[in-house]
């Protein structure tokens, strides 16, 4: 069985985000990476996969040369090979997702696995672009998969509750917190990680179909009113958190 | 300077590998351990699965190969979030696996290392009742007979001696006296179970209370003359070379300790308020996590150029005995400066400062008290020469 995980480098959560100088993007001196939390129950399924199909995990990057550390990092969790995309430029979802479907329709894997979103961008949009580019099934935020034949059986979270969807393999999952235990690194596999390939390929220039235009952090103005905790105190809180801030 | 300078691609993995578990699987428990006294078995094996336990013991016994550097970031990150667990490592590489490696015929390494890299422990008994820093004092002895040598004795705090899943320990014994009538010492590789040798835990430990320490008891044991590990008459030579390397973890137990200390504070620190203001904004506050800071920038950087030392094959006895100190005594101050930064919640059990504290105070004992590194010390400098 042929494996594809999609793996990105993101900021690590922990990180305190400043914005660059030209207001459109972060400031990414002194930011520690790793590899996306949702890309490792990604690679975790697909290791797990490989582990009782036989086959091969691959895992890919479309990033900068910095971006080789994470993986790195998915080689020493398992993968046995590794693909990278090489681009110093700030690029939008499609560009992920295009500069993916033409390694994978190359590679043509039976089932490619990725996050449901980086945690940098959050925009959640290369898992759906990928499947359109590609022509291939696709169940996002997947909390649960079971394998039958070449069909798949993938459990989803909808707002309140849960969807099953029945898939053909070859096919696209999304992965949610939750769809496994990710398994820590073993040390004499981080040692190892160093021998398996890395295969680099310098990504085309692109136009962005996206410009960002600014960034900004949270604001972090207060009411600065007091209040006490009668009734109507809570009252007036609902009403100011409501009208005021428009947090619900 | 950045915390992985000079580093590379593995040893940071390597880190962060096992930051992450420390943090994920040892931080959540350590604390119910710590108080119950209680030698995880169940950590003790995942640890071993990831390949903590043969650390730096080549890949055909089953072990990770690491040069020293990375063995030593192992037992910082794990120092940094636990003692006893952090202790179940070092004293298992450095002392149990070490001597065996480095002074074991090919026989003895293949029968031991393969089990002591995947999940059995093997402890190192030099300490007796009377003959802890004066070594030279050891009373335990093994008399010839036959192919046999006949062991009785006894020693006392051993790590790693008596769990279930202790396989034997070293026995550091007289074997009778040199031609210059000083004692000639050997050593042996006596397992748990063998007729007249018994094992059993230290309780009521101040610190490191999830690590077993152990007193054993040797009543006419007899073991094969193969069980004579490398020459009769090395025991002693073996011991020091031990300890020499086995000072480096030790430093690296300090240095991760201070880490842990100064984290957990600062953390608390700048959430913390009084009189309306963070407390790391007063001065009184943030003079001492400069001054830690500056101990650790210090002791890591002296610490890792030491292990790189060892790695080159040079003699480490000197730097090895300074990092030792150093970062003991930093271990020390970063974790009294944390009890006192937390306040009454540093006295607090439930709160993480008062368990950095206690398990300071063993790193500036055992494995050479900070007087003796200060005797080795001045005897390098030659204080001592005739
Ligand atoms: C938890 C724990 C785990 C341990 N694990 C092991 C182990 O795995 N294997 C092992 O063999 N041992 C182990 N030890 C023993 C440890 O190494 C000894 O406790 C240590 O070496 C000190 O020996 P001592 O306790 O006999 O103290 P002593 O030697 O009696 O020292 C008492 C005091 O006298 C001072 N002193 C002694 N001689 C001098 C001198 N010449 N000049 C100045 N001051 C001096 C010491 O510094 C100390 O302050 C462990 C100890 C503990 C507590």
């Amino acid at each position: 069985m042929n494996i594809l995980v999609a793996v990105s480098r993101v900021p690590d959560t922990t990180t305190k985000i400043l914005v660059g100088s030209d207001g459109k993007f972060i400031d990414t001196n002194n930011v520690k990476f790793i590899l996306n939390p949702y890309d490792e129950y990604a690679l975790e399924e697909a290791i797990r996969l490989k582990e009782k199909n036989g086959g091969k995990v691959i895992a890919i990057t479309v990033g900068p040369a910095t971006a080789q550390d994470i993986l790195r990092n998915a080689l020493a969790v398992g993968a046995d090979e590794a693909v990278h995309i090489k681009s110093e430029q700030n690029f939008d979802s499609f560009f992920v997702a295009s500069q993916i479907a033409e390694y994978a329709s190359k590679m043509k894997p039976d089932i490619i696995f990725m996050g449901k979103q980086s945690i940098d961008f959050d925009s959640l949009q290369v898992p759906s672009i990928l499947s359109d580019i590609l022509d291939l099934p696709l169940a996002t935020i997947v909390t649960k998969l079971n394998y039958e034949g070449n069909m798949v059986k993938a459990e989803r979270e909808i707002e309140g509750g849960k969807e099953v969807l029945s898939l053909q393999m070859p096919c696209i999952i999304s992965a949610q917190k939750g769809l496994n235990e990710p398994r820590y690194p073993k040390l004499p596999d981080i040692m190892k990680a160093k021998k398996k390939p890395i295969e680099e390929i310098d990504a085309p220039n692109y136009e962005n179909n996206i410009e960002i235009i600014g960034m900004e952090l949270p604001s972090r103005s207060r009411l600065n009113k007091i209040v006490g905790d009668t009734d109507e105190d809570i009252k007036e809180i609902v009403r100011m958190l409501h009208e005021d801030a428009k947090i619900f | 300077m950045p915390l992985n300078r000079n580093l590379n691609e593995e040893q940071v993995m390597l880190r962060e590998t096992v930051r992450k578990f420390a943090e994920e699987v040892i931080r959540p428990v350590a604390i119910e351990l710590d108080e119950t006294e209680h030698f995880s078995v169940e950590l003790t094996k995942q640890m071993a699965e990831l390949g903590l336990m043969g650390a730096f013991i080549p890949e055909e016994y089953g072990g990770t190969a690491l040069d020293y550097v990375s063995y030593i970031i192992i037992v910082e990150e794990l120092s940094r979030v636990d003692g006893s667990n952090a202790a179940t490592v070092a004293a298992h590489n450095s002392l149990g696996v070490g001597p065996i490696y480095y002074f074991g015929n090919d026989e003895q390494k293949e029968k031991y290392l393969p089990q002591l890299a995947s999940g059995k422990l093997w402890g190192f008994g030099l300490t007796e009742p009377n003959a802890g820093s004066d070594a030279g004092n050891t009373q335990t002895t093994a008399v010839e007979d036959g192919d046999y040598w006949i062991l009785n004795g006894s020693k006392t705090f051993i790590t790693n001696a008596s769990t279930e899943i202790t396989l034997g320990s070293t026995i550091l014994a007289v074997t009778g006296e040199r031609p210059d009538g000083r004692k000639e010492y050997s050593c042996f590789l006596v397992e748990n179970g063998t007729p007249g040798y018994i094992a059993k835990p230290i309780h009521k430990k101040m610190m490191w209370r999830a690590s077993n320490t152990s007193e054993i008891f040797l009543d006419n044991v007899r073991v094969h003359k193969s069980a004579l590990l490398g020459k009769r008459g090395d025991g002693f030579k073996q011991m020091l070379k031990t300890l020499d390397y086995g000072r480096l973890s030790i430093a690296s137990m300090g240095l991760g300790l201070a880490q842990g200390a100064f984290d957990y504070a600062l953390n608390y620190a700048k959430q913390r308020k009084a009189f309306g203001e963070k407390i790391s904004t007063f001065q009184a506050t943030a003079f001492k996590f400069a001054d830690i800071e500056v101990g650790l920038e210090l002791a890591r950087n002296y610490l890792y150029e030491t292990c790189r030392m060892a790695n080159e094959g040079v003699k480490i006895t000197k730097e090895g005995a300074i990092a030792k100190l150093y970062c003991s005594e930093l271990a020390h101050l970063a974790s009294n400066h944390a009890v006192q930064i937390l306040g009454g919640y540093g006295l607090i059990k439930e709160y993480e400062a008062e368990r950095y504290y206690r398990d300071a105070k063993l790193l500036e004992i055992g494995e050479g008290t900070s007087e003796i590194q200060r005797l080795v010390i001045a005897r390098q400098v030659g204080c001592f020469d005739e």
